[in-house]
């Protein structure tokens, strides 16, 4: 074993002291302070903690810290190494059943601990998610494929063009349903970029995640995966699509179109929910209700369009009152291509941005507005100022999404440099993007406190 | 070796448990008198049924950081069950229904926690690793509790005698639970969150009655540092015992000190006579090798049945499910505790793990009055092919849960074969224990990833030591030296005001005695009248205390006084000013007036009504025996004139 195995995580003065008594990580030790002795499992160390403790789980099960000046001496009484194994079995095949694949990301979709660093790792294999999600298995029969073992926040359009390529292959071998596992902080960026990738999928392309990790018992990820991988394989939609907790209660998900959907909560469960619209459909264990009729159905065919391009020169520029134009200018100044704008109420910036919105248009970049109320159109038209910088070749976008804009403007990059011809792509939704119309319930966002409200929460289960 | 038979809880004797090996240990949980929950900024200690929304959520098993799945886990998800969290808005935040991460540790919580281990004489950790116990049954939503130890290895006195304390762990509290019925369970949340200390003491207690005595102690020590909360709740203990050759059970919510002799001998009567039907079975050739069982579906059987229970399961549609325990005729009659029997260690696990909630939920052949007929019964067993020599357990239910029940009979019956199953009972009223759950392993414990570890300086253990109060024990050493009078000395040595008595006695100079009526006395009339030890100020007493010694208050206005600062707080600059004798006049002739003019019986009253008036007038502001004085000598002239 190597010095690094041997010592996980330890530094000085903890790591001096460990060699000096002879004891390592994975040691039954027992160690003897002026008053006292402790006995217990040395355990590995956080990467981040200090050097200053040595940590020892006691047989009740329990970890304690030990400050390494406070040891008098340690003696090696056994040594028990741990071994991470979540029960695998086999994933069991059933020529009934349909074949869904599931391409895992990274996330925390079913996982086990790494104690050293206090992270969670994956289970990912069938026999790993068999063995902790049993009910997976009178669904389909499944195959995994881990793509990537990245957290969310570290996806990017390398990625997403690998991730769109694998699943246009999938569907061209004839795969019932896809699902993506993925971390949930910007799995709407990924679900937007495959919306706008894999087009005319005749199969679900399902995104799921989990709010709170598998390694405790009130995870939401082993119904997030039955839903998603019940949706893969039996709905009747065939979009990109983000399956996730409906409420916080353990009832049903919500199938939100990959376009319009957002987390909306840091932590909550029910974190997604469709803007300025209404999700597709709900799921749960047993039964799909549909919401609405305007969906692509599933087809027989394995027709799909991949398109996986992407520019990352594109950015977005959130506004605040005094924004000054520098901010914008250091876009243009570094290469930016595309620029989207988060603007104020209906899409709006201050005037002294206006010189450098200028020097952006006569620079060739690509400004687009979209709003940072996330609900509503983007109307530049009603006021004077939206006026002006439209002149300026400010393009609205309606009511698409600040991120989604974002992804849309990097793959219409990638396709090409004519800007018209990007705002072509820009102005023509692919999959819901834009909507024509919001209707009255696509605004819901319910204010605690008023009576009527608190009773109706009262009433039904969040 | 198991000759030895229980007798009545009245008539053993301290021999009579070492002959059995009785050993009984406590683990004592105290709520800590804080402002915040523990790890979120929830206010603690409110507590209300009303609920303004409800959560459904189920629990799933996990595995340990080890890799295994814990017994305990697989139990829970055997029973299936939804869970109903019951949300009050002023209570409950996101995080205790485990929609956000939690808070830092509470450091007033842990300073307690501290406090109360140094107390205990524990060797105490340098670095606090919070860790999650994980918890299936659906008392905290997040399905484990966040506990970390705070020191082991400690020893309390007791008798000439030490007690050993393994640990003392800091926790969250889990909910309430509001009832059980089916596939059910539903919780209210309000005491979900509090900080908690567990304090688990060696198996160290010898006989049922030392149990008590020594939770009396652990439970004094713990309010001796008036930073726990009192109150219905506040202080829980759970107890354990064994026997020679049994198992360590734990014994969960016991509701009063008092209780556990009872419980605990019971306990140790149920382990003892279950090692005796052990020796019965293997008489009879049963053991762990040799057990077997069968089982059948008699629906078909009992469609017509007269017995209300399963006649009402098979208009619900449901089924009727049989097991045969060959050669165990009668030994389901087999006595375990107080007028309980072997068929009750059946029925409750039917009862937890099948959900079959509804009793009776088995019925069995050694016991046929007043349920099925003789002819069913004479079919049931046919259908089995029973003998004379066997038993066989019925029950009934929807098919999933007769299928599970089936299965745990078996699985209950062949443990009598080994032994004390591990589990943790539930205490019941009348004294005896019921299955709670299979005892959860060390398995359970993983460490939280959410939390770092929160390092423990010197610097912090210096000031706590500082506040830390001298141990109740020396002080009613203490008091007895100074004469304290007798009824006052157990109390006031572990009342949050105790520390005020060395104050009192030795700087500002009171009595012994006097220290004890305006500390211990006084305070107790008010709780009687409803007031709670939390309502009282140090800084408000301590201020009465010493307008006394300045003169400013009279001994016999303190009463009245805290009264007033329990309301409004104290303030010695807004005391009335003193009176001199000389001022009593005026009073004396104002109270003469009213008492003339209220109807008495005799005139003879009058000196003493007035007295009474004039001292709800002035009491405090000049001392009692001045006015009895004065209103004497009124009296007196008036007489002579």
């Amino acid at each position: 074993m190597s010095d690094s195995e041997t010592y996980k995580g330890y530094k000085d003065p903890a790591l001096s002291t460990m060699k000096k008594f002879g004891i390592r990580v994975w040691s039954d030790a027992v160690l003897t302070t002026d008053d006292d002795s402790f006995e217990g499992i040395v355990l590995p160390r956080s990467e981040t903690a200090d050097g200053d403790h040595i940590v020892i789980k006691m047989i009740t099960g329990y970890n304690v810290g030990l400050r390494v000046d406070r040891i008098r001496d340690a003696k090696e009484v056994g040594f028990k190494e741990a071994h991470y194994k979540i029960p695998e079995k086999e994933f069991p095949y059933d020529p009934k059943k349909s074949r869904v694949v599931l391409l895992g990301t990274g996330g925390t979709i079913a996982s086990r601990l790494d104690y050293r660093t206090g992270a969670v790792i994956p289970a990912f294999t069938p026999g790993e998610l068999y063995g902790s999600v049993p009910e997976l298995a009178d669904l389909c029969n499944l195959e995994t494929e881990k793509l990537f073992g990245v957290f969310s926040e570290n996806m990017g359009p390398e990625q997403y063009i690998t991730l769109a390529k694998r699943i246009g292959d999938e569907i061209e071998k004839g795969v019932r349903g896809i699902v993506v596992g993925h971390g949930t902080d910007t799995m709407h960026h990924t679900a937007a970029a495959l919306s706008f990738m894999v087009q005319n999928s005749p199969v679900p392309i399902v995104m799921v995640g989990s709010q709170r990790s598998s390694d405790r018992p009130s995870s939401d990820a082993a119904l997030n995966l039955i839903h998603s991988v019940k949706t893969a394989a039996d709905c009747d939609i065939a979009e990109v699509m983000v399956c996730m907790f409906g409420p916080t209660s353990d009832e049903y998900g919500l199938l939100h179109r990959g376009t319009r959907v957002r987390k909306m909560h840091s932590s909550y469960r029910s974190t997604f929910r469709t803007l300025s619209d209404i999700p597709l459909a709900m799921v749960d264990r047993n039964k799909f209700s549909y919401l609405r009729d305007d969906v692509h159905r599933r087809r027989n065919d394995r027709d799909v369009n991949v398109n996986a391009v992407f520019d990352d020169r594109v950015g977005i520029l959130y506004y605040y009152p005094n924004m000054k134009a520098d901010m914008m200018d250091m876009m243009v100044e570094n290469g930016y291509k595309g620029i989207v704008i988060a603007g104020t109420g209906l899409g709006h910036v201050n005037k002294p941005l206006y010189p450098a919105l200028k020097r952006a248009q006569d620079a060739g970049v690509a400004v687009y507005m979209t709003v940072q109320t996330l609900w509503g159109y983007a109307q530049m038209y009603v006021y004077e100022t939206g006026r002006e910088m439209m002149d300026l070749g400010v393009i609205p976008l309606q009511n698409m999404l600040p991120e989604v804009a974002y992804i849309k403007l990097g793959w219409a990059l990638g396709q090409t440099d004519d800007l018209d011809r990007v705002k072509e792509i820009m102005l023509e939704p692919v999959n819901g993007e834009i909507t024509t119309r919001e209707p009255y319930n696509g605004y819901l966002v319910f204010q605690g406190g008023i009576p009527e409200v608190d009773e109706f929460v009262s009433e039904i289960r969040r | 070796m198991y000759e030895f038979e229980f007798k009545p809880f009245e008539e053993m004797t301290p021999e009579d448990y070492a002959t059995v090996g009785f050993k009984s240990g406590l683990e004592v949980h105290q709520q800590l008198l804080t402002e915040s929950k523990l790890f979120c900024r929830c206010p603690a200690g409110r507590y209300s049924n009303t609920f303004h929304a409800e959560i459904l959520r189920h629990m799933r098993p996990t595995l340990s950081e080890l890799g295994e799945y814990d017994g305990t886990a697989l139990m829970e998800f055997k029973t299936q069950k939804e869970i109903i969290y019951r949300v009050n808005k002023e209570t409950v935040c996101t995080y205790e229904m485990d929609d956000t991460p939690p808070f830092m540790m509470d450091d007033e919580a842990l300073d307690i926690a501290l406090e109360i281990s140094m107390l205990s004489n524990l060797s105490l950790v340098d670095e606090v690793h919070i860790a999650r116990k994980q918890y299936l049954d659906g008392s905290i939503p997040t399905g484990f509790q966040r506990t970390a130890i705070c020191g082991v290895h400690g020893r309390v006195p007791y008798g000439d005698r030490t007690i050993g304390m393994i640990q003392l762990g800091i926790e969250e509290d889990s909910c309430r639970e509001i009832s059980d019925v089916g596939h059910r369970r539903t919780y209210n949340t309000d005491r979900l969150g509090m900080p908690l200390i567990e304090l688990v003491t060696e198996p160290d207690m010898k006989t049922p009655q030392e149990v008590a005595e020594v939770a009396q102690i652990l439970r004094k020590m713990m309010r001796s540092t008036g930073r726990v909360r009192r109150g219905i709740g506040a202080t829980r203990a759970d107890t354990n015992a064994s026997v020679t050759g049994g198992t360590r059970i734990e014994i969960k919510g016991v509701p009063k000190i008092g209780m556990m002799p009872l419980l605990t001998y019971n306990e140790a009567q149920r382990q003892w006579n279950l090692l005796r039907l052990r020796e019965e079975l293997k008489r009879r050739g049963i053991t762990e090798s040799s057990f077997t069982y069968t089982d059948k579906d008699i629906t078909r059987i009992l469609r017509k049945t007269r017995f209300t229970p399963i006649a009402d399961a098979m208009k619900e549609g449901h089924v009727v499910g049989a097991v045969k325990l060959p050669g165990w005729a009668d030994l389901l009659r087999w006595q375990t505790q107080d007028n309980t029997v072997f068929s009750r260690e059946i029925a409750d696990r039917v009862r937890v793990i099948a959900c079959l909630t509804v009793l009776p939920n088995i019925i069995h052949s050694d016991s046929m009055s007043e349920t099925l007929s003789g002819a069913e019964w004479k079919e049931a067993k046919n259908a089995l092919d029973c003998t004379a020599d066997d038993t066989i357990v019925i029950v009934w239910g929807s098919e999933q849960d007769v299928e599970t029940a089936k299965k745990e009979i078996a699985i209950r019956a062949k443990e009598a074969t080994i032994g004390i199953p591990s589990e943790t009972r539930q205490a019941l009223r009348d004294g005896t224990t019921g299955f709670e759950r299979i005892l959860p392993g060390p398995q359970r414990m993983y460490p939280d990833t959410d939390l770092p570890p929160i390092r423990v300086t010197p610097e912090r253990l210096e000031r706590i030591r500082a506040r830390m109060p001298v141990q109740f024990w020396e002080r009613q050493k203490r008091y007895r030296e100074l004469g304290v009078p007798e009824d006052a000395i157990e109390g006031l040595s572990i009342s949050p005001l105790a520390p005020l008595f060395d104050e009192a006695v030795d700087t500002m100079g009171f009595t012994p005695t006097e220290a004890a009526v305006m500390l211990w006395r006084y305070p107790r009339r008010l709780r009687r009248k409803g007031w709670h030890y939390d309502d009282f100020r140090t800084d408000d007493i301590r201020g009465i205390l010493m307008a006394v010694k300045d003169g400013r208050l009279t001994l016999d206005g303190v009463l009245n006084t805290m009264r007033r600062a329990l309301k409004n707080g104290f303030d010695a600059d807004a005391l009335p000013p003193r009176l001199e004798k000389k001022d009593l006049t005026s009073f004396i002739e104002k109270a003469k007036q009213q008492v003339r003019y209220s109807s008495l019986h005799s005139e003879d009253n009058i000196p003493n009504l007035t007295l009474d008036r004039v001292m709800d007038e002035v009491r405090g502001r000049i001392p009692g025996s001045d006015v009895a004085e004065e209103v004497a000598a009124y009296f007196a002239k008036e007489v002579q004139a």
